[in-house]
C-alpha cells in the first residue's frame, strides 16, 4: 500500500519537475575532506536525480563552529540556508526561536519512529514533531591499538583504567608511548568521557553531563574520576598539546605509540594507511565502556521557507538522508555507522559491525549515552564550560578536588 | 566654472562637509552604533541569538568569574605589550641597518615584508610545526648534535604566549621596518651633515636627531600594530587553538567562542564591551596628546 | 639598487669588519624570516608518506608538483572537488571594487581632513581612528541584520560594502597623514584663484597622490584578499572567496589530512599578495617615505 504510495509520489514528482520548476536547496555543512567530500556527493546526487538542485555551502573548521558562525549571521539577516548541518541540543534552541521547518509529515510517511533508537529521534524532534534528520552514528568511545606494540612490550591490551595506567611502564620501557594523544580541548574531553563514563556508568554520566546533577558533579566518585584521567597524562608524551588527532593515530599506525582514545572517524586513517582491522589494528571499547556506547549523531536540520518549490526540494532532502541507500553508502565512505536499524551489515567491516550490533543492544539497555565532548549530551554553553574545566586541569597542576568543584561551580554558571 | 553663481557657493562651501558625510554616517552607524548595540546586548541575557531580556550586570559578574577571560585578558596585555615593543625595537634595528647603503636592499627588504601579505590561516601550520619540539626547530638544533637543546614553549602553558609574540612579531616586524626606512629617508640630511661637521659621533646623530625626528613614525607604527594585537584571533586559532588547555586565549577568541560557538552571546557581548573599555583606556590618552601636539605645530 | 661606491676616505679594519657583522646579520634575520616559506614550500614538494616520517626540515626526496595540481585543480573544498581555482575569480571580483572605492573615499576624506578642515572635522577624524581598534567578531550580527534590511545579505555587493565601511578609517589616515605633509602654499594658491574643491583635488592633489595611492592600494589589497571572517559571513554561496576555499582545504575536522596539499593551497591562496608586494614593494617604501608617516 505504502509502496503504491510513493510510486504514485515519484511519479506525480516526475511529472511536477517538468511542469513546475525544480526546486534548490542551499545546504550548508562542514564536510570538506576528500571522504566526507564522496558522502556528500551521494547525497547531491540523488536530489539531482529527483530533479532538485543542490547548492553547496561548505566551511569548515572547528567541528563546525565557523560553519554555526556563518549559519546565526545568515539567520538574523533573513536569509537562512534551506538545510544546514546542526546536532544536539542546537537543533532544540534553534527549533525554539522559530527558525525549522517541521518535517512530521515526511517522518510519517516513513515511519521515522521505527527506524530510530527513541535516544536519537528524541534529539531530533522539537515538541514531540521532527524538525531534524540524522545522517550517521559516530562511536566515540573506541579503543585503537597496535597489537605489534603491545606485543613488543609484553602487555595485553587494556580492558580496565586501572590496567592501561598499568601498562605505562612496561611500554615505555620498550620506548613507546603508551597512549597517542592530541592537546586540544575537544580531544581531551573526549578521553575525560569515556574516563568518567567507564568508571561512573552511564547512570553517573548522564545525571552528571546530561542533566547537571550538581550532587553528582561535586560526589567523591567524580574526584576518582578527575584523579585517573590525570594519570592517563602520564601515558602521554610531552610534546601533545596542540597535535592534530590525525597525527596522533599516525603514531599508533607506526607503532611509536601502542594506543589512543578516539571516535570511529579514526579508522579512515588505518585504512588509508593500508591497514586491516583485527590484524595491524585493533578497535575495542574504551576500557571499561564495553557494554556502553558514547553517540556522536551528524544531523540536518531545515529551516523554514516561504517557496513551495524549495519546501518540496527539503522534504525530498529530508526523506532522501533517511533512505537505505543513501546510509549506507554514506557510512561506508565516512567510517560511521547507519543511524536507521535494520539495515544489511555485509558491506560493513568488522568495527563497523560490532559498532552496529553495540549500537541495537545499547539503546535497549540505556548505555546509550550522549557524547558532551561532540555537542550531543548538553547545550553548548555547558558542553564549553565542562571542556574548559578538564581542558585546564589536564594541562596545569590543579587538584582534582579543586577541579570538581570548579566543575560544578562553571556548569551552574552557564546553565 | 559655475562657481561665480550665489547658489554654487553655498554648495562650494559645504563641499567638505558633503564629502564626509557619507563617510560620517557609516562611522557612526557601523561603528558607534553598532557599539551602542553590544553594550546593550550585554545587559541582556541573549544566548545563541539576541534576545532583548536585561538581566543588568548579570553577564559582567559572570565574565569576571571567568577564569578563561582573566587568563585571556592577561595574555593580551603580555602578548599585546612584548608584541608592540619588540616589534618597535627590531624594526628601528633593520631600518636603521638597511639604512647603511646595503647591496641588494630591495631584495632583503621584500624578504622582511613578505610576511604582511600572508595571513596566518597560511601560515599557521607552518609555524605550529616549527615550534613544535618533536618535529620542529628542536628537533633540527638537536639532530645538529645539540642534544640538550630544548624550545618546548608551544607545549608548555607558562611560555605559550611568547610562541604568539613570536609569529605575531615575524608577521609584522618587517613593515614597521619599512615604516622607520621611510622615516629615515625623510629625515633632512642637511642638519646631518652639519651635525658631522661639528664632529658629533654617529650614535649622537641617531640619538639627538634622527630618532627625535621618527617620532610621527613612532605614533603611526603603535597604531598600526596596536590595533593588530587587539584583533589578533587567526594568529591563535592557527597556532595553538588556545592551548595548552586555554592557557594562549586571547580576548578576541573569548569572545568569538562564547558569542558565536558556546551560545552565551550576552556574556560575549560583555567581553566585548570591556575589550573596547581597555582600548579607550589606553588609547584615548594617546590620541589625544599626539594629535593636540600636532595642532599646535 | 642602491649601488654602493667606496667613499675617499680610507676605511679601516674595523670598517670593514662592522661591514661584515652588519650583513651578517642582515642575511641572518632574512634567513629567519624566509624559514615558513621555505617550510612551506619544501612540504609542498613532498609526499604524504615523506611528511609522515620524515624530518620537516628535510629535503624533499623524491620533489613532486603533484601537491600543487591537487590543490589548484581537483582538492576537495566541499561537495565538490575542483581545487582553489575557481576561487580565484570570486576574490577579485570582491578584492578589486573594495579597494577602488575605498581608496577613493579615503583620498576624498584625506583631502577633506587636511586641506579643507572645519569646526569638529578633527574629532571626526579621532573617532574614525578608534573604529580601526573595534574587534571584527563584535560586528558580525548587527552587520548581518543591517546588510538584511538593506536586502544584500549574501551577496557579493554586501560584502564589498562592509570592506569599504571597515577600511576608510585606514586609507583616510594615509591620505590624511600624506597631504598634511603638502606645502600649503599649492592650494592656498589655488584658492585665491578661484578654483573649486573638486578642481583642486583633480588638478593640484591627485597628481602628487600616486605614492600614497600605491601604499593604500597595498594596505587594501592585503587586508582584503586576506580576509576570511567577513568573507564567509557576508558573500553569499555564489561569491565564497579564496580564503574559504582554504580553509575549507585546511580546517577538516575528521577527515584525513594532506599536509602537502594544504601547504600548496596556502601558497597558490597567497600567490596574489606575495606578487604585489614583490612587484609593488619598492613604491611601498617609497611612498611611505613621501609623506604617510610624516604627519601622524
Amino acid at each position: 500500500m505504502n509502496k503504491t504510495k510513493a510510486a504514485i509520489a515519484g511519479l506525480a514528482l516526475a511529472v511536477s519537475t517538468v511542469v513546475a520548476q525544480a526546486g534548490e536547496v542551499e545546504v550548508l555543512h562542514y564536510w570538506t575532506s576528500g571522504g566526507e567530500a564522496k558522502s556528500v556527493g551521494v547525497l547531491k546526487d540523488l536530489l539531482t536525480k529527483e530533479g532538485h538542485s543542490w547548492k553547496d555551502f561548505a566551511v569548515a573548521g572547528g567541528a563546525g563552529e565557523a560553519a554555526m558562525t556563518v549559519l546565526k549571521s545568515r539567520a538574523v539577516s533573513g536569509n537562512p540556508p534551506a538545510a544546514a548541518q546542526m546536532k544536539g541540543l542546537d537543533i532544540q534552541e534553534w527549533a525554539d526561536l522559530g527558525f525549522l521547518a517541521n518535517l512530521d509529515g515526511v517522518a510519517k510517511k516513513a515511519g521515522w519512529d521505527d527506524l530510530l533508537p527513541k535516544v536519537v529521534s528524541d534529539i531530533m524532534k522539537y515538541e514531540n514533531e521532527y524538525v531534524a534528520v540524522p545522517v550517521n552514528v559516530h562511536r566515540v568511545n573506541w579503543l585503537w591499538a597496535n597489537p605489534a606494540a603491545f606485543e613488543k612490550a609484553g602487555v595485553k591490551v587494556p580492558t580496565t583504567w586501572a590496567e592501561m595506567i598499568a601498562s605505562g611502564p612496561k611500554l615505555k620501557a620498550a620506548g613507546i608511548i603508551p597512549l597517542a594523544h592530541g592537546g586540544q580541548a575537544w580531544q581531551d574531553a573526549t578521553l575525560f568521557e569515556a574516563v568518567a563514563l567507564g568508571m561512573g556508568g552511564s547512570e553517573f554520566y548522564n545525571k552528571a553531563f546530561v542533566k547537571h546533577d550538581d550532587a553528582t558533579l561535586r560526589s567523591p566518585k567524580m574526584v576518582e574520576i578527575f584523579k585517573t584521567f590525570k594519570q592517563t597524562r602520564d601515558l602521554i608524551d610531552a610534546d601533545s598539546p596542540g597535535r592534530d588527532w590525525n597525527i596522533a593515530t599516525s603514531m599508533v599506525i607506526n607503532g611509536k605509540a601502542a594506543m589512543q582514545i578516539m571516535g570511529d572517524w579514526a579508522k579512515g586513517e588505518f585504512t588509508a594507511a593500508g591497514k586491516e582491522p583485527g590484524k595491524d589494528f585493533v578497535c575495542a571499547p574504551a576500557p571499561q565502556t564495553e557494554h556502553q556506547y558514547t553517540f556522536n549523531i551528524d544531523s540536518f536540520a531545515l529551516f523554514n521557507l516561504k517557496s513551495k518549490d524549495a519546501v518540496e526540494a527539503q522534504e525530498t532532502l529530508a526523506r532522501l538522508i533517511m533512505e537505505p541507500k543513501f546510509q549506507e553508502t554514506f557510512n561506508l565512505n565516512k567510517g560511521s555507522i547507519p543511524v536507521r536499524q535494520g539495515m544489511d551489515e555485509t558491506p560493513f567491516d568488522s568495527c563497523a559491525k560490532a559498532s552496529m550490533a553495540s549500537f541495537s543492544s545499547t539503546a535497549k539497555s540505556g548505555d546509550l549515552v550522549p557524547s558532551f565532548a561532540h555537542g550531543m549530551a548538553t547545550t553548548s554553553s555547558a558542553a564549553g564550560a565542562i571542556s574548559d574545566v578538564v581542558t585546564n586541569f589536564f594541562n596545569s597542576d590543579q587538584s582534582a578536588e579543586e577541579a570538581v568543584t570548579k566543575l560544578a561551580n562553571s556548569v551552574k554558571a552557564s546553565l | 566654472m559655475a562657481n561665480k553663481r550665489p547658489f554654487t557657493d553655498i554648495l562650494a562651501e559645504s563641499m567638505p562637509k558633503l564629502v564626509l558625510a557619507p563617510s560620517f554616517l557609516i562611522v557612526m552607524v557601523c561603528v558607534y552604533g553598532y557599539i551602542l548595540w553590544t553594550i546593550a546586548l550585554s545587559f541582556t541575557k541573549s544566548r545563541m541569538l539576541p534576545q532583548w531580556k536585561f538581566v543588568g550586570f548579570d553577564q559582567y559578574s559572570k565574565l569576571f568569574n571567568n577564569d578563561r577571560w582573566s587568563v585571556s585578558s592577561e595574555n593580551l596585555i603580555v602578548f599585546g605589550g612584548l608584541f608592540i615593543l619588540i616589534c618597535l625595537a627590531l624594526g628601528i634595528f633593520m631600518a636603521i641597518l638597511l639604512d647603511q647603503k646595503i647591496r641588494q636592499e630591495g631584495f632583503l627588504r621584500t624578504i622582511y615584508l613578505y610576511p604582511m601579505a600572508i595571513s596566518f590561516i597560511v601560515t599557521g601550520t607552518a609555524w605550529k610545526w616549527l615550534l613544535n619540539p618533536s618535529i620542529g626547530i628542536e628537533n633540527v638544533v638537536r639532530d645538529w648534535g645539540f642534544t640538550d637543546f630544548t624550545f618546548d614553549w608551544l607545549v608548555n602553558s607558562e611560555m605559550v604566549v611568547f610562541c604568539l609574540v613570536i609569529a605575531a612579531v615575524w608577521q609584522s616586524s618587517g613593515f614597521v621596518m619599512a615604516l622607520f626606512l621611510a622615516g629615515l629617508r625623510g629625515v633632512d640630511s642637511e642638519m646631518i651633515k652639519a651635525a658631522q661637521l661639528d664632529g658629533a659621533s654617529m650614535s649622537t646623530i641617531y640619538r639627538r636627531i634622527i630618532l627625535p625626528s621618527l617620532k610621527p613614525v613612532f605614533f603611526s607604527a603603535f597604531v598600526i600594530l596596536s590595533h593588530i594585537a587587539i584583533k589578533s584571533f587567526d594568529l591563535v586559532t592557527a597556532l595553538t587553538g588556545g592551548g595548552p588547555g586555554y592557557s594562549s586565549d586571547l580576548p578576541a577568541n573569548f569572545m568569538y567562542s562564547y558569542a558565536f560557538t558556546r551560545s552565551q552571546m550576552g556574556l560575549g557581548a560583555a567581553s566585548g564591551v570591556i575589550m573596547l573599555g581597555g582600548v579607550l583606556a589606553i588609547l584615548i590618552p594617546y590620541l589625544y596628546s599626539e594629535l593636540r601636539n600636532k595642532e599646535a605645530r | 639598487m642602491s649601488s654602493h661606491s667606496l667613499n675617499n676616505q680610507q676605511r679601516s679594519f674595523v670598517q670593514k669588519l662592522l661591514r661584515v657583522a652588519l650583513y651578517t646579520i642582515l642575511i641572518f634575520m632574512a634567513a629567519v624570516y624566509l624559514l615558513p616559506l621555505f617550510v612551506m614550500v619544501l612540504n609542498s614538494l613532498k609526499d604524504m608518506e615523506e611528511i609522515r616520517s620524515g624530518n620537516l626540515l628535510a629535503l624533499p626526496q623524491d620533489p613532486s608538483f603533484a601537491a600543487w595540481a591537487k590543490a589548484w585543480g581537483s582538492a576537495c573544498t566541499g561537495s565538490t572537488c575542483e581545487g582553489i581555482a575557481p576561487f580565484f575569480a570570486n576574490s577579485f571580483k570582491i578584492v578589486i571594487p573594495a579597494v577602488i572605492i575605498s581608496t577613493l573615499l579615503g583620498a576624498l576624506n584625506g583631502y577633506v581632513l587636511s586641506m579643507w578642515r572645519f569646526r569638529g572635522s578633527e574629532l571626526f577624524f579621532g573617532l574614525l581612528l578608534f573604529g580601526c581598534f573595534i574587534p571584527f567578531q563584535v560586528i558580525l550580527i548587527p552587520m548581518a541584520m543591517t546588510l538584511g534590511w538593506l536586502g544584500l545579505a549574501s551577496s557579493a555587493s554586501g560584502l564589498i560594502l562592509v570592506h569599504v565601511i571597515y577600511g576608510i578609517a585606514f586609507t583616510t589616515l594615509f591620505f590624511r597623514n600624506y597631504y598634511i605633509a603638502l606645502p600649503r602654499e599649492l592650494i592656498s594658491a589655488a584658492k585665491i584663484d578661484g578654483a573649486g574643491f573638486f578642481l583642486i583635488f583633480w588638478r593640484i592633489v591627485l597628481p602628487l597622490s600616486p605614492p600614497i595611492i600605491v601604499v593604500t592600494v597595498i594596505w587594501q589589497f592585503t587586508q582584503v584578499w586576506n580576509d576570511f571572517l567577513f568573507g564567509v559571513v557576508f558573500s553569499g554561496v555564489d561569491n565564497l572567496p579564496i580564503t574559504v576555499a582554504l580553509n575549507n582545504l585546511v580546517n577538516t575536522s575528521f577527515g584525513g589530512k594532506e599536509y602537502n596539499v594544504d601547504m600548496a593551497a596556502a601558497l597558490l591562496a597567497a600567490l596574489p599578495t606575495i606578487l604585489v608586494y614583490i612587484f609593488a614593494g619598492k613604491y611601498f617604501v617609497r611612498g611611505l617615505s613621501a609623506g604617510a608617516v610624516k604627519g601622524a
